[in-house]
């Protein structure tokens, strides 16, 4: 951890590891990234008191590029993960990172429970609707119509799954889209997630330059929301419904209680609990 | 990310103001070549490299130049996302999406001219939109100074040939399958 003298200002760069990211030059991860460190900055949360929490696939790497705690766990697990550590550390901030393979698909099951449990977490979904690291297989927010795909030629036949209606109906608690292009706006928006009690669920499009070129593009067809975010699940709900998923920002702000369990009144130390698993 | 439409979404209010766009401006532009720098090391592309780094430095030093400007005065303390940008990113912040590992040193110059660009006419609407005085000399100044730099710019990218249409081929390219 690094050591900053008391009473300047966090600044985005002092949560950057130094490690260089391996992302395909124009990728928008690189975007998110910037992102996350301005939203840490803009809250000044000390790099110790955050824990970034992640599954498999590019945008998983995130951990390793902040200087915060950080975990680059098991493929579609990352939620689980990051709800353990809530629940054992509630004083950190916590967010989880990925993309929309580990997120949706290897880790679906783990995203709809989550949001029916709703931790005081963030999730940070870098949705590019493409297994990039695999080179480029459909995933679950492939358009059907997407043929470029080696094992979906013909397109992928089934309906792209629907992230955010499916976490309103699930139980989210904060509900946004953004774009990797906007950078600072997206910022503002995990601020606001990351300050928002109970399960914070972002779905940024961050193209895959690489598998999805025509992504590039993106930027162009995304409408920044001027309405403000509601508290109303069923005119979020129709909100959501009705987008063509191009609506950016934050489009639903819940009241729910986070999940937190009550502490025993006993806490064991490690020493007692490694007791247990003596064979 | 407009090719050359860059104005704030609002009247600039006063000097202070006009110099804490003028710095973040430049901050940014500073990050992302730093980081496109970056990216171009990790994948070897080095001359490309060089460059996003020299004009890094040279970011570096409009900084320097702004923050004397600066000196002495109280400038409003805003957020990022506070900067009313007409795109929501800084003029001369560079389109992140145009990068690319095989891309020569002139698209590198072609994407900073892009920027500066974006950041005269930025300062220029500024110029256009203000009846304060102060405001109008120290932006016009700034138009001044951004046209110097996309003229030195140009004049950096006439020394390397423009690459030909299929420069981004690749005979071993990630996209394809073994």
């Amino acid at each position: 951890m690094m050591d900053k003298p008391l009473n300047i200002p966090m600044q985005p760069k002092d949560y950057k590891s130094g490690v260089k990211p391996v992302w395909c030059p124009g990728c928008g991860d690189f975007g998110v990234l910037g992102s996350t460190t301005k939203a840490l900055a803009g809250l000044q949360i000390a790099p110790e008191n955050a824990a970034i929490i992640s599954g498999i696939g590019c945008s998983s790497r995130m951990p390793t590029y902040l200087s915060t705690y950080g975990f680059h766990g098991v493929h579609g697990r990352a939620l689980s993960v990051a709800t353990g550590l809530k629940i054992a550390r509630p004083d950190l901030a916590v967010i989880a990172t990925g993309g929309d393979g580990d997120g949706f698909s290897i880790g679906g099951n783990h995203f709809l429970h989550t949001c029916r449990r709703n931790p005081d977490i963030t999730y940070i979904v870098m949705d590019n609707q493409v297994y990039g690291m695999t080179k480029g297989q459909a995933s679950p927010t492939t358009e059907t119509s997407w043929q470029k795909g080696k094992l979906t030629p013909d397109g992928t036949g089934v309906n792209p799954f629907q992230p955010l209606v499916i976490a309103l109906a699930s139980g989210a608690n904060f509900i946004a889209r953004c774009s990797s292009s906007d950078s600072n706006g997206t910022a503002r928006v995990l601020m606001e997630a990351i300050r928002h009690p109970g399960f914070s669920v972002v779905q940024v499009l961050s193209p895959c330059v690489t598998f999805r070129p025509e992504q590039r593009d993106w930027k162009n067809t995304l409408i920044p929301t001027h309405k403000e975010a509601t508290s109303d699940i069923a005119v979020a709900a129709r909100r959501l419904m009705t987008d063509r998923g191009v609506h950016t920002g934050i489009l639903y702000m819940g009241e729910r209680p986070a999940y937190q369990p009550k502490r025993g009144s006993v806490i064991r130390s490690i020493a007692e609990i490694e007791e247990e698993f003596r064979v | 990310m407009s090719d050359t439409i860059s104005s704030p979404k609002h009247t600039i209010g006063s000097a202070e103001e006009l110099l804490a766009y003028s710095l973040a401006l430049e901050s940014e532009a500073v990050d992302r070549f730093n980081d496109l720098a970056d990216q171009m090391e990790i994948h070897h592309n080095y001359e490309v490299a060089d460059l996003f780094r020299k004009l890094a430095k040279i970011e570096g030093i409009h900084i320097d130049n702004v923050s004397k400007a600066a000196q002495g005065k109280q400038l409003p303390s805003l957020m990022v996302w506070e900067f009313e940008w007409e795109d929501g990113e800084s003029p001369e912040g560079g389109s992140m999406e145009e990068a690319h590992y095989l891309m020569q040193p002139w698209h590198a110059i072609e994407m900073a001219m892009k920027g500066e660009k974006r950041a005269v006419a930025f300062f220029r609407h500024v110029a256009e939109t203000t009846r304060d005085d102060k405001i109008l000399k120290m932006a016009l100044e700034l138009v001044e100074e951004e046209e110097e730099h996309v003229a030195l710019l140009q004049n950096w990218q006439d020394r390397y040939p423009k690459p030909d249409d299929n420069w981004d081929d690749d005979l071993d390219s990630p996209t394809v399958l073994e």
